[in-house]
């Protein structure tokens, strides 16, 4: 309140951020009642454990951006626990849906998932804390750009390891190393992303020279071709290895928006587009797997059994209508994979198409706020790295969104936050801990304005 | 790099309305359509949790749900089974559903809008939304002598209350048990699909109302119409009825079954050709009057136009273009007229009801879930088959069918009854069927009834009185009697 009193005194938000918190806490541990509610007929007997649990994941978060981001932007983190705590929710709803009547009578869901989601948010919430406490200044990252290139290329060929990696639903995304499965990919991401801001920061002059004008447009010379290009082999090999159409579009999606941001050429993304188009193109030709999500697409209901995954998608949101089915009542247990991959179908039916839109829109504020940050940032590696993160987020929610609710092909991707999944909940909350940590900075107040009387303030001493 | 970011994000701003769109579409304008497809189980898993509406006869509920411990919450029983199977239908997870159980899903789903109130009701105070009653017009006493009557042949009876329409029996032969199909081991219904559908006897078709066959001399009530409508005949008026009648433009003749003229000099009465089922007087009629006049006069007797459409009935047919051997044939009710019993009912009805005919219905009211009537069905006529005056007549020569010509065993002590026997050849290798149609009493109507008896071992007119008629009067007695 302080800060409100003295006009030249920037505002750093941690209260709002704070009551923010409480909300986004309160409504989490809502949804979760009513969901034991609405399946159950009775209050969950460890409500009040649960509503505390959660209230100190996020308060430790919060502590934690006060001491070490004081200025960071205070709607992400409130964004990110809403939507980390609805998706347990779901999740638990979804455990009680396939559990028997003794298990829901003794109390115990043997195969529950939302225990260990659970577990991995805190373990989420601990790297986030991790990253404050490790990256005092983001800048130091832009020091490890080729090291990152090289982790996130291994990152994501990992799974690829005989004996090392999985295949699970017919994806060969996984490692395992002992009880642990995990998805390289989703740490990958990240990497890359800290990777592609460093490298394009030093050569976006080059990138920016202009070759050839063909069509109004002015071409990259040829010579500057090379990276994005092997983007587009790395990206392909996901597709063709792996057998994920989603992580390679994500991938390659990111590269060509951060190239066209860093260069400010739009042939980057004439390029990137026919690029995509072209292997978009071959894959559906050459692969059974591609074709089938892109029929599906085109027209589920003419083979309702060969498009399952789509068609039941689609009758879960279409059941659960305006206002949906109430948390608990619906039946989203018939969507295949609805904990992770469908848990936008579930929450279609269950919250219907206002509770769907509440949902997108806290994701747009996300990337909005993300975009906002990069905007706003002076230095570029911090312009680029932010615009990544945010990029990274919002082509990822439309990507699975979009696929699941068929307004493009399905491709298999976790919602981020949403998705029962330890890698991905765990990398998204080291995403957002580097947005956190970028926007920080961002709205800092520059210290070197010559001191005056007024001017000094507690804030510089931080 | 600014404006390349103000862009990007721009761009994703729009991807999103996308999202929010789309999700429009899908949720709030295709819903309706994707809720109705077939291959949605979940529609039907909410259904099958929600507590169904019973189907109701006499105050007895015939189909019921009743709450059960597994997944689907409640079962549908049928207490009667086979007795009502065709007018219920049946409810079935892999199958779907029929008859009432079909066309009034709605209401025994709690759907329908009618019962909107109540569902918000239900709403508001939290209680379990229920589904509405249908009640039946079916009389358990005219159903039960209607099966009884049928035995184990293949036939079918349908009986009319002639002032309102309403359906007082249904009865078709072989029935089935909708029990085993409504069942909630899916093997079990599967098992009782196959059995049904892969008898040759066809179980699961309801003959009452779903299947044509030609009525043969039971259409000769409706020619007797044409002719009195006419202006030119009366019940008196004299005409040939020779031992063969030579038909126009055809080396072919059509006899009489008894191979005896039908009176004195090949000549007789219309009234009396009536009683003792005179082929050759009908044809002889049938093209004096010319197809264009049975044709209107079967059409206002409900040829032609579907009766009953909630319940799929068949529509009796009355062919167009005939020619003049093809009128002769039709005015005996051969070649391709084609008609259900319950067509058959309908044109006893209306004459019983002083030619008007009444729109026949079988669901009597609908009850919401509290047994408040929330609709009742009102009689509506349908059309004006024929004159009060000509009504008159045909009773009368319907009266003497029963007491002195070839409907003597649907005769019921104390009680006038008008009849008419038929008995109808389809193909030459397979059995004439015997028909039967009656009302009852001829001076004040009530009732009216058709029996229909697939197989007959003769091909006479006797073989309809004989083996139809004391159905009919079994079901007309059930009806009077109560």
């Amino acid at each position: 309140m302080s800060e409100a009193s003295d006009s030249l005194a920037p505002r750093r938000g941690r209260g709002i951020e704070l009551a923010l918190l409480l909300f986004a806490v309160a409504i989490s541990a809502a949804a979760y009642v009513s969901v034991d509610i609405g399946a159950l007929g009775r209050v969950p007997p460890n409500a009040l454990g649960y509503f505390g649990g959660l209230a100190a994941l996020a308060g430790l978060a919060h502590v934690v951006v006060r001491l070490r981001a004081p200025y960071a932007d205070p709607t992400l983190l409130p964004l990110v626990v809403t939507l980390n705590g609805l998706g347990l929710a779901m999740i638990h709803r979804i455990d009680l849906a396939g559990a028997s009547e003794e298990e829901l009578a003794g109390g115990g869901i043997e195969a529950a998932a939302a225990p260990s989601q659970l577990t991995w948010m805190v373990v989420g919430v601990g790297l986030f804390v991790a990253v404050f406490l490790l990256v005092r200044d983001y800048r130091v990252l832009a020091r490890f750009t080729y090291t990152a290139g090289f982790l996130g290329l291994f990152l994501l060929l990992l799974p690829l390891v005989p004996g090392l990696g999985r295949e699970i639903n017919g994806a060969q995304i996984w490692i395992r190393v002992g009880p642990l499965s995990f998805q390289p990919g989703e740490a990958a991401k990240i990497v890359l992303i800290v990777a592609f801001a460093g490298y394009l920061v030093r050569t976006r002059d080059a990138l920016a020279l202009a070759g050839r004008r063909v069509l109004g447009v002015d071409l990259p010379r040829a010579r500057d071709l090379g990276p994005i290009l092997v983007v587009w082999v790395t990206a392909l090999a996901i597709l063709v290895f792996q057998r994920d159409l989603g992580p390679s579009l994500l991938l390659f999606g990111i590269f060509v928006l951060m190239i066209y941001i860093a260069t400010e050429r739009v042939s980057w993304l004439v390029l990137g587009a026919l690029l995509a188009v072209l292997g978009g193109l071959a894959a559906n030709a050459l692969f059974a797997h591609v074709q089938v999500r892109v029929q599906g697409w085109l027209d589920p209901f003419s083979d309702t059994d060969r498009f399952f995954q789509i068609v039941q998608s689609l009758y879960g949101l279409a059941y659960g209508g305006l206002l949906g089915t109430g948390l608990g009542q619906g039946r989203p247990d018939l969507v295949p994979f609805a904990q992770s991959d469908f848990i936008v179908s579930a929450f279609g039916e269950e919250l219907g198409l206002t509770g769907l839109m509440a949902i997108i829109v806290a994701y747009g504020l996300l990337a909005a706020r993300g975009f906002r940050t990069a905007l706003v940032q002076r230095d570029p590696f911090g312009k680029l790295l932010a615009a990544g993160l945010a990029i990274s987020l919002a082509l990822q929610v439309f990507i699975v969104v979009g696929g699941v609710t068929r307004l493009i092909p399905l491709t298999g991707l976790t919602t981020p936050f949403l998705s029962q999944g330890g890698s991905s909940l765990v990398m998204n909350w080291v995403l957002v801990a580097l947005l956190v940590r970028v926007s920080d900075a961002t709205r800092r107040p520059t210290p070197p304005a010559p001191p005056t009387d007024e001017a000094v303030t507690q804030v510089v001493k931080l | 790099m600014n404006t390349p970011l103000r862009r990007v994000s721009v761009g994703f701003m729009l991807l999103f309305f996308a999202l929010l769109a789309n999700i429009t579409y899908v949720q709030a304008f295709q819903a309706d359509e994707l809720n109705a497809r077939q291959d949605n189980r979940r529609v039907v898993l909410d259904e099958y949790s929600r507590e169904r509406g019973p189907i109701i006869v006499a105050d007895t509920p015939v189909a019921r749900s009743v709450s059960t411990e597994d997944e689907f919450e409640y079962l549908r029983q049928y207490p009667e089974g086979p007795l009502y199977a065709h007018a219920t239908g049946y409810y079935s997870f892999l199958f779907g559903r029929a008859a009432i159980e079909r066309a009034e899903n709605d209401v025994l789903a709690g759907t329908d809008d009618r019962l909107f109130v109540r569902r918000l009701v239900d709403l508001v105070t939290g209680r379990e939304p229920r589904g509405g009653s249908v009640k039946l017009t079916l009389d358990p006493t005219a159903q039960g002598a209607a099966y009884d009557g049928l035995g184990d042949r293949k036939g079918a009876v349908v009986a009319l209350d002639t002032t309102t329409g309403a359906i007082l029996a249904m009865a078709s032969t072989p029935t089935y048990d909708p029990n085993p199909l409504a069942s909630h081991s899916l093997d079990e219904q599967q098992a009782a699909w196959d059995s049904l559908t892969t008898d040759p006897n066809r179980p699961m078709l309801n003959r009452a109302i779903a299947q044509t066959l030609p009525p043969g001399s039971v259409f000769k009530v409706v020619t007797s119409a044409a002719a009195l409508e006419s202006g030119r005949y009366t019940p008196e008026t004299v005409v040939p009825g020779p031992a063969e009648y030579d038909l126009p433009q055809s080396t072919r003749t059509l006899p009489n079954q008894s191979g005896q003229p039908c009176g004195p000099g090949g000549e007789t009465t219309l009234a009396n050709a009536l009683r003792i089922s005179c082929n050759t007087a009908f044809a002889y009629i049938g093209n004096d009057l010319g197809d264009e006049a049975l044709r209107e006069q079967a059409e206002r007797f409900g040829y032609n136009s579907q009766p009953l459409p909630e319940m799929n009935a068949a529509t009796s047919v009355f062919p167009d273009e005939l020619d003049e051997p093809q009128t002769a044939l039709a005015a005996i009710g051969q070649f391709d007229v084609r008609a259900t019993p319950l067509e058959i009912a309908m044109t006893s009805a209306a004459v019983a009801n002083r030619g008007v005919l009444m729109r026949p219905y079988v669901v009597e009211e609908i009850l919401g879930p509290d047994l408040a009537v929330i609709d009742q069905t009102q009689p509506s006529e349908l059309s004006q088959a024929v004159s009060a005056e000509t009504a008159r007549d045909l009773t009368a020569m319907m009266v003497d069918v029963v007491e002195n010509g070839t409907g003597g065993n649907a005769a019921i002590p104390g009680v006038p009854v008008a009849g008419k026997t038929g008995t109808a050849q389809s193909a030459p290798d397979r059995p004439p069927y015997a028909w039967f149609t009656s009302f009852a009493p001829a001076d004040d109507p009530r009732v009216a009834v058709a029996v229909v008896i697939e197989e007959t071992g003769e091909n006479t007119d006797i073989s309809g009185g004989r083996l139809a008629a004391p159905v009919a009067r079994a079901v007309m007695e059930a009806v009077l009697g109560s």
